[in-house]
C-alpha cells in the first residue's frame, strides 16, 4: 500500500490536509451513471472521496459502448449501475463504492428520506419535473445537491443548496494585509527604530519597503493635517517624494516601495462585500446558528470595538527585499498583532456561544484562528431554489442573456434545454432522437420553445433558427468529449463544496461546445 | 449484418453529430456514414504526453471516434500520479507511461488501436510527426511544446505569393493545466499563431538572486534553495543532485531547516522542499479532464468539420466561480517559426560544415550543433553515431551541390539554442538561396523536376 500522502502529494498542495480529510469523510450518491454521470464520480473516486453510491436502473446497451469508458463489452445486457461501480471501485480501493439498480426518477418519487444519507448528490440527466421535485428533497433534508447534463454539444452545471459559506476561499489575487494606511502602535514604533537616512549604502538598500511606507506616510500625515494622500497629484507627489530618497539606482526596496505605494492610498475598513455579510440578518445569532454566523458575530462586535473599524490582521506578509534580520522582525510584529486579535475574537467567539446556549468550546480555537486570518475573504453563497427558477426567473437579466451579442448562445441554449424537457413531456421522446421525423421535430420545438418563453414573460424575443435546427439534431445525444467536460466540472463543484474551500459556481453554467463561449446565467 | 449493427448502434451519441447536416458547423463538413468511416481509417491522432492531460485525452479520443492513435512519452509512472492518471495502477508504477496507457484504453475500447513510444520526442524523426492528420499536446513543459511546434510548423510550406498551403497545414490542439486553471487552444500553422507567436503566454520562472539565497534569505523557498543551489555543491564536490533520490532530498530539507533556525525563518518542510526544489506544478483530476475534454472535443471538429472550431485560445479557471474566456489571438507575422522560414543568402561554394557554422553564429538563430535535412532526406545528423557517420563526408561537399543545384529552397535545422539560460531543443525552418546562381537554371530544376 503506498502512502496516501505521496499519491495524494499533487491535490494536498491545493486544498491540504483538511480539505483531504473533508472528502475522505464525504459520501455522494450518483444519480444515472451514463458519461456525464461517470466521469463525475471517475475524479472524484481519483481524489479519495469516501464514499460513493451509483443508482441507475438501466442495463448497458452497445450504444452504451460508445460513449461511456466505464463499461465494455463483457457489460452489454448487465447492470450500468454494476459495472460503472465495478471499474471505479478498481481506480481507488480505499473508497467504498456501492450501486442500486433503480431508476432515480422511481426513488425520488417513492422514497424521498433515502437521499438524506448522503453528504451530496449529483443528479445528472434528469428532467426538469425530477429536478424540482430532488431540489426539495435535498434542501429540505440539507444535503448539497449539483446537477449535471449533457446533451449534444450543449449541457448545464448547476448548484442547488440554501447556504453554503466559505472561509477558506483562497482568492488568488488578494490585497495582502499590511495596514499601512492603518498602522497600529507597534508597527509604528518599529518603523521609528529605523533611519531611513542611513548612511551604510548596504542597509538603505536593504529597508523593507514596509517600514519605507509607514514613515513616508507619517510624514506626509504631519505636513497635510493628519490626511493621506486622496488625489491624483498628491498620490503622485507621494511617490516622487519615495523616489527622493532613493540613493542608487539599483535600491529594489525603493521600486517596491514606489510599487506598492497604492496601499497607503486606499480606503481603512472593510470591503463592500465583508460590510455585506456581517450586515445579513443572519448574523443575528440564535442557538440555531452555525459556526460560521457566530463567528460572524463576534466579528461584527470586534470591528465595533477592538478592531476599530479593521477585520483581524492576517498575519503574513509576502516576500520583499529586506535584510533577513528586519524581515523577520517585521513578521513577528505583524504575526503578533494577528494573535491579539485572534484572543480577543476567540474571548467574543466563547462568550457568544454561551449566551446562546450553546457550549463555549464548541467551536475549536484552530477554527476561530482560520476564520480571523481570512476574515477579510469570507463568502456567503446561496441558490435559489430550481423551482423559482424555473418558474419565475429574473426577467430583466433573462432578456439581456437572449439579446446579449456574447451570452445569446448560452441564453438560447439555457431556454432550449428546458424545452426539450416539455417537449419529451409531451411527445415522449427528445426532439431529433429519431431518424425521420426530423422537420417535424424541429417545428415542435420551435413551438414548445416560444410557449415556453411565453409563460416566462419573455415576449418579442426568438431563439435563431440554427440554434433549434442545431438542438434537434443533438437528438440527446451524450457525447463522451462533452460528458467528460460537464462531469468535470461538476466534480469540481463537488470538491468545493465538500471541502469548504474556493467559490463554488454561481448560477447555471451552460456549456457552448460550438465555439466555447460558455456562460454562468444567474437568474 | 450483425456486426454492422453493432457497429452502427455503438456510435449511437456521435452518428447524431456525424450524420446529420447542421447550419453551424465548419466550411468542409460533409455528413454521412463515409465521414465516420473515414475518421476510423485515415485520421491519424499523435497524442504527445501520457500524463494527467495525456490518459484523458487517450479515452476521449478513443471515444470520439478515432481509431489510429499513437502515443509518445518518456515518463515512467510514480505513485504521485495515480490521483489523476487514471489509466494507471499502484502495481503499473515504475512501468512506462506509454505503454501502459495505450494497453488500457485498448483494453477497454474495441477496435481502436493505440501505438505507444516510450521515448523522447527529440528521438523520433521529422517524418514520424508527419504521418499524423493532428497533434495533440497533453505537456507540462514549455520547451517540449515549443519543440513539437516548431516540428509541425516545419511541414508548412508557402506559395510564391506567401500564402500557407492549406495541405501542408499539421493542426495542433494544446493543453494545459495548473491547479483548477488550464488553457486549451487550437493552432493551425500559418493561420493562427502559432506557439511561439504567442510565447510571452507562458513567461519564464522568476529565480530567486543567488545574493538574496546567500546574504538575505527571508522565506522558507530561500532556505531550501540555498540548500539545493549553493550548499550541496560545495558539500558533494562533483556528485550531481539528483530530485529523484530521496536520501538527496532528505539532505537538501536538513540543511534547509538548520539554515532557517539559523535565521529564525519559519515554514521549512519536506513537503515544501520537494515542491520547490522539483518545481512540482499542483494538479488536480477535475481540470486535466476539463482541458483534455476541450482538445478532444476540438480534434473532432477540426477532423469532421461536425461543428465551429474554438478560435483560438480558451482560458479556464475554477477557482472563484467559474471563468472561461475565449481570446482570439493573432499571429506574429515576423515569427521564426510558423513563418516562411528565415532567409540565408549564400555562395554556391559553401560547403555544409560552413553552413553549419554559419548557424551557431546567425544572430536570428544561435543554433549550435545543428543536423540538416532538406526534403525529408539528412544531409548531415550529429547523432546517433551511426547517422554521423554515414552522412559526414557531406560536411566537405557544397550545400549548393547537396540540395541538386536548386537556386533556393528550404532547408531544416535542428538543433540546440540557449533559452533563459537553459539549453533548449529546436527545429527551424531556413529559406536558403544561393548567390550568383543563374536564373535560367532554376526554370531547368523546375522543369527537370517535373
Ligand atoms: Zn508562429
Amino acid at each position: 500500500m503506498a502512502e496516501p500522502k505521496t499519491k495524494y502529494d499533487r491535490q494536498l498542495r491545493i486544498w491540504g490536509e483538511q480539505g483531504q480529510t473533508a472528502l475522505e469523510k464525504a459520501s455522494v450518491c450518483l444519480l444515472n451513471c451514463g458519461p456525464t454521470g461517470s466521469e463525475t464520480l471517475k475524479n472524484l473516486v481519483l481524489g479519495g472521496v469516501g464514499s460513493i453510491t451509483v443508482i441507475d436502473g438501466s442495463k448497458v446497451e452497445s450504444g452504451d459502448l460508445g460513449n461511456n469508458f466505464m463499461v465494455d463489452e463483457s457489460s452489454v445486457g448487465q447492470s450500468k449501475a454494476k459495472c460503472v461501480c465495478q471499474f471505479l471501485q478498481e481506480l481507488n480501493d480505499a473508497v467504498k463504492a456501492k450501486f442500486i439498480e433503480e431508476y432515480p426518477e422511481a426513488l425520488i418519487q417513492t422514497n424521498p428520506s433515502f437521499f438524506s444519507q448522503f453528504t451530496l448528490v449529483v443528479a445528472t440527466q434528469l428532467v426538469e419535473d425530477s429536478m424540482v421535485k430532488l431540489d426539495r428533497i435535498c434542501r429540505d433534508a440539507n444535503v448539497l445537491l449539483i446537477f449535471a447534463r449533457s446533451y449534444g454539444l450543449t449541457g448545464l452545471v448547476r448548484i442547488s443548496l440554501k447556504e453554503h459559506t466559505v472561509i477558506e476561499s483562497k482568492p488568488e489575487h488578494f490585497l495582502d494585509d499590511l495596514r499601512l494606511n492603518n498602522p497600529w502602535p507597534e508597527l509604528r514604533g518599529f518603523a521609528e527604530t529605523i533611519d531611513l537616512d542611513v548612511s551604510d549604502p548596504v542597509a538603505h538598500k536593504h529597508t523593507p519597503y514596509v517600514v519605507i511606507l509607514v514613515k513616508m506616510a507619517q510624514e506626509w500625515a504631519k505636513s497635510h493635517g493628519g490626511k493621506l494622500p486622496t488625489t491624483r497629484e498628491e498620490k503622485k507627489e507621494f511617490k516622487e517624494l519615495i523616489k527622493a530618497r532613493m540613493t542608487a539606482i539599483d535600491e529594489d526596496n525603493y521600486r517596491e516601495a514606489i510599487e506598492n505605494s497604492f496601499k497607503v492610498f486606499t480606503p481603512r475598513g472593510i470591503s463592500p462585500e465583508l460590510q455585506q455579510i456581517i450586515s445579513d440578518s443572519r448574523s443575528e445569532i440564535d442557538s440555531s446558528s452555525s459556526d460560521f454566523w457566530v463567528m460572524v458575530a463576534a466579528l461584527k462586535e470586534f470591528l465595533a470595538n477592538e478592531g476599530g473599524g479593521e477585520a483581524p490582521l492576517e498575519g503574513s506578509i509576502p516576500d520583499m527585499t529586506s535584510s533577513t534580520e528586519h524581515y523577520v522582525a517585521l513578521q513577528k510584529i505583524y504575526q503578533a498583532k494577528a494573535e491579539a486579535d485572534f484572543l480577543v475574537i476567540d474571548q467574543r467567539v466563547r462568550s457568544l456561544l454561551k449566551k446562546i446556549g450553546r457550549d463555549p468550546s464548541s467551536i475549536s480555537k484552530a477554527t476561530v484562528k482560520s476564520f480571523c486570518k481570512n476574515a477579510r475573504k469570507l463568502k456567503v453563497c446561496r441558490y435559489r431554489p430550481i423551482e423559482d427558477e424555473f418558474s419565475s426567473p429574473i426577467l430583466p437579466d433573462l432578456q439581456k442573456y437572449l439579446t446579449d451579442e456574447d451570452y445569446s448562445v448560452a441564453g438560447g441554449f439555457y431556454i432550449l434545454l428546458r424545452a426539450v424537457d416539455r417537449f419529451a413531456a409531451n411527445y415522449n421522446s427528445f426532439p431529433g432522437k429519431f431518424e425521420g421525423v426530423m422537420d417535424e421535430d424541429i417545428s415542435r420545438l420551435k413551438t414548445t420553445a416560444v410557449g415556453l418563453l411565453s409563460d416566462l414573460g419573455c415576449n418579442g424575443v426568438t431563439l435563431t433558427e440554427d440554434l433549434i435546427n442545431e438542438m434537434c439534431r443533438f437528438g440527446a445525444a451524450e457525447l463522451h468529449a462533452v460528458a467528460a467536460f460537464i462531469g468535470g466540472i461538476a466534480s469540481q463543484e463537488v470538491i468545493k463544496l465538500i471541502t469548504r474551500q474556493f467559490v463554488p459556481l454561481s448560477g447555471t453554467f451552460i456549456f457552448n461546445g460550438i465555439d466555447h463561449k460558455s456562460q454562468l446565467l444567474a437568474l | 449484418m450483425v456486426e454492422s449493427t453493432v457497429q452502427q448502434s455503438r456510435s449511437r451519441d456521435l452518428d447524431k453529430l456525424l450524420l446529420r447536416p447542421g447550419n453551424l458547423v465548419g466550411p468542409n463538413f460533409e455528413p454521412g456514414p463515409g465521414l465516420r468511416e473515414d475518421l476510423k481509417e485515415y485520421v491519424r491522432v499523435l497524442v504527445v504526453g501520457a500524463g494527467g492531460l495525456g490518459c484523458e485525452l487517450l479515452k476521449d479520443l478513443a471515444l470520439s471516434g478515432f481509431r489510429e492513435i499513437e502515443v509518445i512519452d518518456m515518463d515512467r509512472i510514480e505513485v504521485s500520479n495515480l490521483n489523476r492518471q487514471f489509466l494507471f495502477r499502484l502495481e503499473d508504477v515504475g512501468k512506462p507511461k506509454a505503454e501502459v496507457a495505450a494497453r488500457r484504453v485498448m483494453q477497454r475500447v474495441a477496435g481502436v488501436n493505440i501505438v505507444p513510444h516510450f521515448c523522447r520526442i527529440e528521438d523520433k524523426e521529422l517524418d514520424f510527426y508527419s504521418n499524423f492528420s493532428i497533434i495533440a499536446l497533453g505537456l507540462d513543459s514549455i520547451e517540449a511544446r515549443s519543440y513539437i511546434n516548431s516540428v509541425a510548423c516545419s511541414f508548412l510550406e508557402y506559395d510564391a505569393d506567401d500564402k500557407p498551403q492549406e495541405e501542408t497545414v499539421k493542426p495542433m490542439v494544446d493543453g494545459g493545466t495548473e491547479g483548477f486553471q488550464g488553457h486549451a487552444r487550437v493552432i493551425m500553422p500559418g493561420i493562427t499563431p502559432c506557439f511561439e507567436c504567442t510565447i510571452w503566454l507562458f513567461p519564464p520562472q522568476v529565480k530567486f538572486p543567488l545574493c538574496t539565497l546567500a546574504e538575505t534569505p527571508r522565506t522558507a523557498a530561500h532556505c531550501i534553495e540555498y540548500a539545493h543551489l549553493i550548499k550541496w555543491d560545495e558539500v558533494h564536490s562533483g556528485e550531481a543532485f539528483d530530485p529523484d533520490d530521496p536520501e538527496h532530498m532528505k539532505w537538501v530539507y536538513d540543511e534547509a531547516n538548520k539554515r532557517a533556525e539559523l535565521f529564525g525563518i519559519p515554514g521549512v518542510t519536506l513537503s515544501l522542499t520537494q515542491g520547490v526544489v522539483k518545481n512540482i506544478i499542483p494538479a488536480i483530476a477535475s481540470t486535466n479532464a476539463i482541458i483534455s475534454a476541450a482538445c478532444a472535443l476540438e480534434t473532432l471538429k477540426i477532423a469532421s468539420g461536425c461543428s465551429k472550431t474554438l478560435s483560438n485560445y480558451l482560458t479556464y479557471n475554477g477557482a472563484e466561480g467559474l471563468h472561461t474566456k475565449v481570446t482570439e489571438f493573432v499571429r506574429d507575422k515576423d515569427c521564426l517559426v510558423c513563418g516562411p522560414g528565415v532567409l540565408i543568402e549564400l555562395d554556391a561554394s559553401v560547403t555544409l560544415q560552413k553552413f553549419i557554422e554559419l548557424l551557431e553564429e546567425h544572430p536570428k538563430l544561435l543554433l549550435s550543433k545543428a543536423s540538416i535535412a532538406h526534403r525529408g532526406k539528412n544531409l548531415y545528423m550529429q547523432a546517433p553515431p551511426v547517422l554521423e557517420e554515414m552522412t559526414r563526408s557531406n560536411l566537405s561537399k557544397s550545400l549548393y551541390d547537396l540540395m541538386g543545384k536548386i537556386p533556393k529552397d528550404v532547408v531544416h535545422a535542428t538543433g540546440t539554442t540557449n533559452k533563459n539560460d537553459k539549453k533548449t531543443s529546436v527545429l527551424r525552418k531556413l529559406r536558403v538561396v544561393f548567390k550568383g546562381v543563374d536564373e535560367i537554371t532554376d526554370m531547368e530544376t523546375a522543369a527537370g523536376g517535373a
